[in-house]
């Protein structure tokens, strides 16, 4: 069988590489699917952890860890689309009205 | 762990774990977001098969059907309609940020790997839902088990879900919305007729200011 870390660490690693991309990327739907990412690597640590504790409430917590992406994705892209309108660039840091 | 003996489970788990990653590397390193997208697409498909693994088939199938299919398909789409040519950033603020990633990155993961050294767990043995004499609800991850969960002891979280989306449903159709084509005409007219107003009052004020002159 396959240890409850490797699992762990597997998420961990992935989790990382989604940080990573925020910081480095200045795209904003390359951006927005790197928080898909990190969702997804707690979703994996959520189901490793159910299996390990023999409990089904991970898999729900996990389900709606799902819903909530699909509604953040569905909103996110609305924004995305309007602030091309607006803007015509994708480029986070053109985006800086608020900023003093 | 003092010898690790690599079966079968292992090793497919390694095989999963290397394409994830590699999947998620190619993610941030692209330049092209479609790309970006077809590689995530791997690494959710890659992430079904280990919940497969984790004996969670319903989580697994959900998985590919919401995620690989919906968002995915909601991603590619956007990044077709808004049809970005590869575009070099104008203004590059950020640039320090780019060398502040690597040691970050490795400073996390020796956080989480601390951490994870510790965890020693065995896996239960958990009933195969198939076997005869055995019911789905008691098995772990089938869609009795996860139902029966989800309708009693969960149903408040589970409703406030659906509120949720139908919020989200609103609020994409009110950001995304486009001004009606006649509603601008409407405008333009109102705005049109006020302006000629103006311009009559003007004109009959410098009239009468002409008549007291002369």
């Amino acid at each position: 069988m396959v240890p409850l870390s490797w699992y762990l660490a597997l998420s961990a690693v992935l989790f990382t590489i989604g940080v990573v991309g925020v910081v480095i990327q200045r795209n904003i739907i390359v951006l927005f699917m790197c928080i898909e990412l990190m969702l997804n690597a707690v979703n994996l640590t959520l189901v490793s952890f159910s299996r390990f504790m023999g409990d089904v409430t991970g898999q729900l917590f996990v389900f709606i860890v799902m819903a909530v992406a699909a509604a953040e994705a569905a909103v996110g892209l609305a924004i995305i689309i309007a602030l091309f309108r607006n803007r015509e660039t994708l480029n986070v840091d053109e985006a800086d009205l608020l900023k003093l | 762990m003092d010898q690790i003996a690599l079966d079968i489970p292992k090793l497919m788990f390694l095989a999963f774990a290397g394409i994830a990653v590699v999947a998620a590397f190619n993610l941030i390193l692209q330049r092209n977001p479609i790309y970006s997208a077809l590689s995530l697409i791997v690494t959710l498909c890659v992430m079904a098969a280990l919940f497969l693994m984790l004996s969670a088939p319903f989580i697994a199938v959900i998985q590919i059907v919401v995620y690989a299919g919906a968002i995915m398909v909601l991603f590619v789409f956007v990044i077709m309609l808004l049809n970005i040519r590869e575009e070099e950033s104008k203004v590059d603020r950020q640039k320090y940020l780019k060398w502040a990633a690597a040691p970050m990155f490795l400073a996390l993961l020796a956080q989480v790997f601390a951490v994870i050294r510790y965890v020693d767990a065995q896996a239960p043995p958990i009933q195969s839902p198939n076997a005869p004499g055995v019911n789905p609800a008691d098995s772990l991850g089938t869609v009795e088990s996860i139902a029966n969960a989800m309708f009693t002891t969960y149903v408040l979280p589970f409703e406030a879900t659906s509120v949720l989306i139908l919020m989200a449903i609103v609020g994409s159709q009110l950001l995304a919305r486009r001004e009606k084509k006649e509603d601008i005409e409407r405008i333009e007219e109102a705005l049109a007729v006020e302006q000629s107003e103006q311009e009559l009052a003007h004109r009959t004020s410098e009239k009468s200011n002409e008549e007291v002159a002369a």
